[in-house]
């Protein structure tokens, strides 16, 4: 599966729809650094919106998404947990330290545009 | 919803899938299983998202140590409660402390070492029985409340 980035703004934007496999994701976070390489996107936006469960393996891969983009200087926004995505990591003990998270699309893009120098 | 659940107590109500090596697709199918399963015996969508994490979990254990093994789900009743069990077996290559796994934050593999110690939180029955160089076998079960 091929993971979309678009761009909004000066921002990159990950829609995740459904399952991510192991190779997706090395494929997508490549993909991400190179194109804020060549784009100097301001941040990333990850929208979580249409995906259903979130394990504890899914939770580590977020965790290394974000810590890439911010060694490159970039910060990342997670949105778009469902209510019983949000119940589950919580009980599981995963509630995603270091990442920043909001409600939506729109809340996500306002707080990344407070982060730009 | 306890008619419902009823009517997939029974022959219908039980589902096994194979489980090969390194296969992640399997993940998918069996998280999609487990929330049709609990779906259909009336969970709320907290306890599905619950019962599909908790397989998730286990299974992506099995799969990542590249073991064949199987899970089977059945649909259960007891003093009139329905509720979903949940079986993975495989012929990995076990594990040696289980006292530990279960308490978590351990980790040989990828995840954060939670992964077996949170399907348990997750779930209302937990067994895990394991042996060096045999396999695993992990028992769950989720009741409607």
């Amino acid at each position: 599966m091929n993971i979309p980035v678009l761009q909004i703004e000066r921002f990159l934007i990950v829609s995740v729809q459904g399952e991510l496999k192991d190779n997706d994701v090395t494929a997508l976070q490549q993909n991400l650094l190179e194109r804020l390489r060549r784009t100097e996107a301001a941040g990333v936006l990850i929208d979580l919106t249409a995906v259903e469960v979130v394990d504890s393996y899914m939770g580590r891969l977020l965790r290394d998404t974000a810590a890439m983009i911010r060694l490159m200087g970039v910060p990342t926004v997670v949105v778009g947990l469902r209510p019983a995505v949000a119940v589950t990591l919580v009980e599981l003990g995963l509630d995603l330290p270091g990442i920043h998270t909001d409600l939506n699309l729109e809340r996500g893009l306002t707080w990344l545009r407070t982060q730009m120098r | 919803m306890a008619e419902n659940a009823n009517a997939l107590v029974g022959d219908t109500a039980s589902l096994s899938i194979n489980i090969q090596g390194r296969d992640e697709m399997v993940i998918v199918t069996a998280r999609g299983a487990a929330r049709e399963l609990s779906r259909e015996l009336g969970f709320g969508i907290v306890d599905q998202t619950r019962v599909a994490t908790a397989i998730s979990e286990i299974i992506r254990n099995v799969v990542q140590y590249a073991s064949e093994g199987e899970v089977q789900f059945r649909v259960i009743e007891e003093n009139g409660q329905p509720g979903l069990e949940m079986v993975v077996v495989d012929q990995g290559p076990g594990i040696a402390d289980v006292e530990r796994v279960l308490r978590g934050g351990y980790s040989t593999g990828n995840g954060f070492g939670r992964g077996i110690s949170g399907a348990r939180t997750l779930m209302d029955d937990f067994e895990l029985q394991s042996e060096v160089g045999r396999g695993t076998r992990v028992w769950m079960r989720k009741w409607l409340r």
